[in-house]
């Protein structure tokens, strides 16, 4: 309520309010209401008239009800009327009625309107205001559509009044943010944005949030805007504290306008005009200066004030990117501030901070701060300060200090608030790995992690630690070491246990020439932990008990002994019951050789980007913004370039792929190693896992996050995608944290038909979804376009119609556009299409087959290619692969029954091109002899059949 | 099982708080006062599930009782419980009020550890609890009494004790009905039911043996059948029989006596309790009929006429009676004539409210009323809420009758004929509903 004065007061109006307030129950209440409402509408039936006053007191009573949250479905005239009275209060009342209970009713609406264009036009500038006030509280769609042409009218007349123009740039302001659409600026721009020259302080401060508003949408309508701003800007910077009398705010002149105006700055480059970008970096000092000089007023509003336009500057100047002076000065004010008494200081400074350590030119100032930094993460009392800290702990860090910032995060997470440790564990993983310089160090780091907060270590940070460790030689007997010292404990964590059964099972032997270390104590250790460990946990160590088994020939007995105790061979987990009898089968039966086969050394994992790093982008969320710039930082230096990594604020897919690569090779032994199991017999054991894990890397590919309209370029793994489809027709083409493509394609003769599956994995639908197919001449597609719209969680399915027209080498491309969230995503893959999709099996008898195969001996008409027996030399999954290749295989044909013979004929639509095949296995050499022979003497088909060989 | 169970005054204060099982934590209490008790919507559900856990409550002026389980309960026996137990405190300490409760919570917390053992309802019996549990703090009991108490709680009859004494052997029997209906209004009945109760005050010497004979249609027709068919003994016996669509006993009625020969036999407790509650949906005698009257003349005005008829035996007299005729919501006035009682716009309830002390049979008598309305912007249509009515008349509407009560008491030298008994009937109005 507006202070009425003594004669004005609606003494009703209290007393009814005052009853409510007394009421003892929610009936009485009610009750209370009902009997008011009743008067009420007695009063309004309309057979005497009501004086101004009354109306307003019984609308006044009306929104007050309507305020407790009951339905008023009468009054609305009344309020209307009151709009059209001459009196202020009257007139507020019920513009305060319109703007709460308004409602599309269309008669009513018309009334509305036209009382407020009756104030608009009016030159009285109290109902002007009025009128705006109200047209902004409703905001609604018809509210712009009736106004959006009059206000700016009124924003830019010459003869407006100050006050009035204030409220005509807010509520212009309001309206543009409900329906951009009708807010049309076009020939008002150029006025608009000389009201930042106005006289009045007030026009200006209202003007400036429009065009901030308005010029993130458009910059460039609203260019001119920068050279204003920065002259305004330094006019209040450069001016006394009493040149502005009634805008100085506790000594600061004109604090909000001032920070408007920084912040209108960040919405465009540095200026390219030297004289502006001069004064704008000479008030940009000034503003840092005046950050030294001693305060006016020991009042908090003045330093409030001040520091408000400090953080805009610097912020202002991170967004430049460009003044190294600038940035070194910010920093170093920053850096007071780390050690102010005011917590919201340092946690604003540590903020700032973080995302002047991703800048190249301050970072090495803002290492110059790392004590009071450490100082901060152990002695602040707010937890969310502790996080800025280590944040910036985080940001800062470089070869150079990891070390120690490392070891001060590892200290300080045994004490560390419960929120903050998981991302504390994946950040100090993270920092180990990237910047170890030695190995060594890193696995005592990251032991040093498990021991300290078990609990927080995620799967994706011990999976690395193996991974690393297998992948480095010089490091392995080492870490073989400090596990065994670290299980020595009498309580570890189950982390250390999985780690510890995992590096011993690989690389026990290394340390078992020490006595201290010897076979049968390794096993004896591991066997102590395994009761208090879970499921998975005992899992991989039974794994780890029979790679001991390969290992140490003299602990069999003791570990079969184990392995056929009830508590293994009958436990009621069907996983581990399932992996003792299997071990112990394993053991009593294959030779020595034969484990030595399937129990190899784990081979060396692909070598990609860190999991960890997926894992911590995805806890933070796209959002935080120092987070992001830190982000980039990073994708920066992974990829070695000094470019600060793109696009940052879209959600990352290459993260998350990563992630599902790396798990996959370790859960080949641990969690879901169900399959796996099977695979050991059917194939040899960890070459088994390798290919699981390339199957797995397959499946996720990184595709960068271009966000341009051209066709990415296809991905770098494509090629290998490819090879795997040569010998299979269905699968999972692609997979990333968005979208999963899956295939299925069949061919006949020359024709091909591929269904793709596009699933969103996400929940928010897919916009302007399209995919396109470019072809190499020698293929014709024909592809049916789909709905622009994926929803969440659905799947579509396009049909590719694919026909070869003569041989070819290059698959084609398959294109997909679509935005998610606002930000465009591009990728482009390889569709499997080879040229021995098109084979036809082809029968022959042995004397046909070697008769041709004599006559087609000319050197460009044939291929041979010698290769290592990848897979191994299992006759059945050799035989798979051959006829997965679309070839005849031919049984009793070649002398020689170890060698395998094909044929087939590929079919174009240009020709028909015979083809036979011969493997050879050399089983001493493990090596395959592969020769293949076409009857066409084209050497672009040898080519393509060296290529599909190479990948068979 | 019941887990627990807790007393909450109106702000949702924990006054008792009982918790009989483990699975319920101390967290429960708080969840029923934040989800129920201090929820801004009205909960209307008197079974509230939060987090897998059951809250069965009733509320008694503003006190609130809640029983909690994690189980899979019967939840009319909890509701059932909770009504005893209501009963109970009553019969101890009068009101239920928040006062009463936090004056007698040792004697609260006494009852529920012995008429809630684990969850499980045990004997609730206010007679023989009473016996036991006293007001009187702790008396010094002999050996004997003790054991006494023992033999009857846990004997056959641990509703009444052996060697109650009175000069004079009277007994009261009240019929109490609640009549409830809903018509069209055209006069059709929609729905009609009648539900009853039989309270018995018995002050009776020894342990007396009790026979209740009521006009209960199977009995009727058994008793007069003698080679007539069932048809045949349905005209003979005509109008005299009722049929009773469910009912249930007290404790002490033998059962198995009902289920094979339907005769209601019992040895009674000592004074007031319900013998039995029964529900009957056939040839109800409708006390009163309300035909109304509704003219909507323009937007702005409507004409309401509003006749009750009542319809039993001239020489009755029926009391107390209330019509209430809601009124539109946007009513802006009202003017009201009636030739009888009185007659009044009540703004805050939204209705006219039509008062009427007391109304012979075979009488009838109008009201008629103008109501204006405001025009409002809201194109919504009244709901035109059904004209509801409030009377107590003093005979059954289902039409039942108490044909005998025999009392035996074979050790003690008193007959049937020594015991002075009274039967009074009053039927009451429940939901009395008639649309317009």
């Amino acid at each position: 309520m507006p202070a009425v004065s003594k004669g004005d007061g609606m003494r009703g109006l209290a007393v009814f309010i005052s009853d409510i307030r007394n009421c003892k129950s929610k009936e009485a209440e009610i009750k209370r209401i009902n009997k008011e409402l009743a008067n009420i509408r007695s009063k309004f039936k309309g057979d005497k008239a009501l004086d101004g006053y009354s109306k307003k007191k019984y609308v006044c009573k009306l929104l007050f009800i309507f305020l407790l949250g009951h339905d008023i479905d009468f009054g609305h005239m009344e309020a209307v009327n009151l709009l059209s009275s001459n009196k202020y209060t009257e007139k507020q009342i019920g513009y305060l009625f319109i703007s709460v209970l308004v409602n599309s009713n269309s008669e009513l609406i018309r009334l509305i309107n036209n009382a407020i264009k009756n104030d608009l036009s009016s030159r009285n500038p109290t109902f002007m205001c009025l009128a705006l006030h109200c047209i902004a509280n409703v905001g609604s769609r018809e509210m712009a559509e009736a106004f959006a042409g009059e206000i700016p009218r009124i924003l830019v007349a010459g003869d407006t009044m100050d006050s009035v123009k204030q409220s005509a740039a807010l509520c212009l302001l309001r309206l543009y943010k409900a329906s951009p659409d009708l807010v049309l600026m076009g020939e008002w721009t150029s006025r608009v944005v000389h009201l930042l020259n106005d006289q009045h302080m007030g026009v200006v401060t209202a003007a400036i949030s429009l065009i901030t508003c308005l010029s993130s949408k458009n910059p460039d309508e609203f260019k001119t805007c920068v050279s204003l701003a920065v002259s305004r800007l330094s006019r209040i910077v450069s001016s006394a504290s009493t040149d502005l009398q009634d805008y100085t705010y506790y000594f600061v002149p004109a604090p909000w306008l001032s920070c408007k105006l920084l912040r209108l700055l960040q919405c465009y480059p540095p200026p390219e005009d030297g004289a502006v970008k001069g004064r704008l970096v000479e008030c940009l000092e000034t503003i840092l200066n005046k950050a030294q000089e001693p305060p006016k007023s020991k009042k908090v509003q003045h330093s409030n004030a001040k520091n408000a336009i400090l953080f805009e500057a610097i912020s202002l100047i991170i967004h430049y990117d460009s003044e190294p002076n600038l940035l070194v000065r910010a920093c170093n004010q920053l850096g007071q501030f780390l050690q102010h008494r005011e917590t919201n200081l340092r946690y604003l400074a540590l903020e700032s901070m973080c995302t002047l350590a991703s800048s190249e030119f301050s970072h090495e100032a803002v290492k110059t701060h790392i004590e009071t930094v450490i100082n901060a993460l152990k002695t602040e009392r707010d937890v969310s300060v502790r996080q800025r800290a280590a944040d910036l702990l985080y940001a800062m860090c470089d070869r150079s200090n990891a070390k120690q910032i490392v070891a001060e995060m590892l200290s300080y997470l045994e004490t560390a608030d419960y929120s903050i440790r998981e991302e504390m564990v994946l950040k100090v993983a993270i920092l180990a790995e990237k910047y170890a310089v030695d190995y060594s160090w890193y696995v005592d780091t990251i032991l040093n992690l498990i021991r300290i907060a078990g609990d927080y270590v995620s799967e994706e940070v011990w999976y690395r630690v193996i991974q690393i460790v297998i992948n480095r030689d010089d490091v392995q007997g080492y870490a073989a070491k400090t596990v065994f010292e670290a299980l020595q404990a009498p309580a570890c964590h189950e982390n250390m246990v999985k780690v510890g059964g995992y590096i011993l099972g690989e690389f026990g032997n290394l340390i078992a020439g020490d006595p201290r270390s010897s076979p049968l104590v390794q096993f004896n250790l591991l066997h102590s932990k395994f009761h208090l460990c879970s499921v998975p946990t005992r899992a991989l160590l039974l794994s780890a008990y029979i790679k001991f088994i390969n290992l140490f020939p003299e602990t069999k007995a003791t570990i079969q002994e184990v392995l056929r105790s009830d508590s293994q061979i009958r436990n009621s987990d069907v996983e581990l019951q399932q992996r003792a009898v299997e071990y112990l089968k394993l053991s009593s039966i294959a030779s020595t050789d034969v484990l030595a086969t399937v129990l190899e050394e784990m081979p060396p994992f692909p070598e990609r980007e860190s999991s960890i790093l997926a894992k911590l982008k995805k806890k933070k969320g796209p959002g935080a913004v120092s987070v992001e710039l830190e982000d980039g930082k990073e994708r920066g230096e992974l990829n070695g370039g000094g470019d600060r990594g793109g696009d940052a604020s879209t959600p990352s897919p290459s993260a998350d792929l990563l992630g599902l690569r790396s798990t996959a090779p370790v859960s080949g032994t641990t969690p879901s190693a169900g399959s796996l199991l099977v695979d050991v017999f059917s194939e040899a054991g960890p070459s088994a896992t390798s290919a699981g894990v390339n199957d797995d890397g397959f499946l996720s590919s990184a595709p960068p996050t271009v966000a341009s309209e051209d066709p990415a370029p296809p991905l770098p793994e494509s090629d290998e995608l490819l090879n795997k489809f040569v010998c299979k027709n269905n699968g999972v083409l692609f997979e990333n944290q968005l979208l999963q493509i899956g295939i299925k394609s069949e061919y006949r003769q020359n024709l091909g038909r591929m269904y793709l599956f596009y699933g969103n994995k996400t929940s928010v639908q897919f916009v302007s979804f399209n995919t396109t197919v470019s072809c190499p001449g020698e293929l014709q597609s024909h592809i049916l376009q789909l709905e622009p719209l994926v929803e969440g969680g659905a799947q579509v399915q396009q049909v590719i119609n694919i026909e070869c027209l003569t041989d070819f080498i290059d698959a084609p491309l398959l294109n997909i556009k679509f935005r998610y969230g606002g930000a465009l995503q591009n990728i482009s893959l390889k569709l499997p299409v080879t040229i021995n999709k098109f084979f036809q099996p082809t029968e022959m008898a042995a004397a046909d087959f070697f008769q041709r195969w004599k006559q087609l001996s000319q050197p460009q008409q044939e291929a041979q290619k010698i290769f290592k027996a990848s897979h191994g030399m299992d006759t059945e999954v050799l035989k798979a692969k051959l006829l997965g290749l679309g070839t005849a295989l031919l049984e009793n044909v070649d002398p020689n029954p170890e060698n395998y013979v094909c044929a087939g004929v590929i079919q174009t639509k240009a020709q028909q091109v015979g083809c036979l095949l011969r493997l050879e296995p050399n089983a001493q050499a493990q090596v395959h002899t592969h020769k293949c022979i076409l009857l066409d003497s084209r050497l672009i088909m040898c080519h393509q059949c060296k290529s599909i060989l190479n990948s068979c | 099982m019941i887990g627990g169970l807790f007393i909450y005054n109106h702000k949702g204060e924990v006054l008792i708080s009982r918790v009989y099982r483990d699975d319920i934590g101390r967290n429960a209490v708080d969840a029923f006062r934040v989800n129920v008790i201090h929820a801004r919507q009205q909960v209307r559900s008197p079974v509230t599930n939060i987090a897998r856990t059951s809250f069965f409550h009733v509320k008694r002026s503003n006190i609130w009782l809640a029983a909690v389980t994690k189980q899979n309960v019967n939840a009319a026996m909890v509701f059932e419980f909770l009504y005893k137990m209501c009963d109970v405190m009553a019969s101890y300490f009068g009101k239920i009020s928040e006062e009463n409760i936090k004056n007698n919570f040792v004697l609260i917390y006494e009852l529920l550890d012995e008429i809630l053992d684990f969850g499980y309802p045990q004997n609730s019996e206010t007679g023989s609890l009473k016996t036991f549990i006293t007001q009187q703090g702790i008396k010094g009991q002999t050996k004997e009494e003790q054991s006494q108490i023992t033999s009857q709680v846990t004997g056959q009859i641990g509703w009444r004790r052996e060697g109650i004494k009175y000069r004079r052997n009277e007994l009261f029997l009240d019929v109490l009905e609640s009549v409830n209906l809903l018509m069209s209004p055209q006069g059709q009945v929609l729905s009609a039911h009648v539900s009853g109760r039989v309270v018995m005050k018995s002050y009776l010497s020894g342990m007396p043996e009790c026979k209740f004979g009521m006009n209960d249609k199977i009995i009727i027709d058994k008793a007069g059948k003698g080679g007539v068919t069932n048809e045949a003994g349905k005209s003979t016996s005509g109008k005299q029989s009722i049929a009773i669509d469910d009912c249930t006993f007290n404790q002490c009625v033998r059962l198995s006596k009902f289920d094979s020969e339907r005769s209601i036999s019992f040895i009674p407790p000592d004074g007031e309790y319900e013998l039995m509650r029964y529900r009957t949906t056939k040839d109800i005698i409708l006390p009163f009929r309300v035909i109304p009257l509704v003219r909507e003349v323009g937007r702005t005005k409507l004409e309401v006429k509003v006749v009750i008829k009542s319809n039993f035996k001239p020489s009755l007299l029926a009391q107390k009676i209330e019509v209430r005729i809601p009124t539109p919501l946007n009513t802006s006035g009202v003017q009201v004539i009636c030739m009888k009682g009185k007659a009044k716009y009540k703004a805050s309830e939204n209705a006219i409210v039509w008062k009427i002390k007391r109304m012979a049979g075979m009488k009838e008598s109008q009201i008629s009323a103008e109501i204006e309305l405001l025009p409002t912007n809201d194109k919504k249509k009244w709901a035109r809420p059904p004209i509801s009515m409030n009377f107590e008349v003093p005979f059954a509407p289902s039409g039942l009758k108490v044909r005998y009560l025999k009392v035996f008491e074979s050790k003690l030298n008193y007959s049937d004929h020594d015991v002075i008994k009274w039967v009074r009937y009053i039927g009451r109005s429940g939901i009395y509903e008639t649309r317009c």
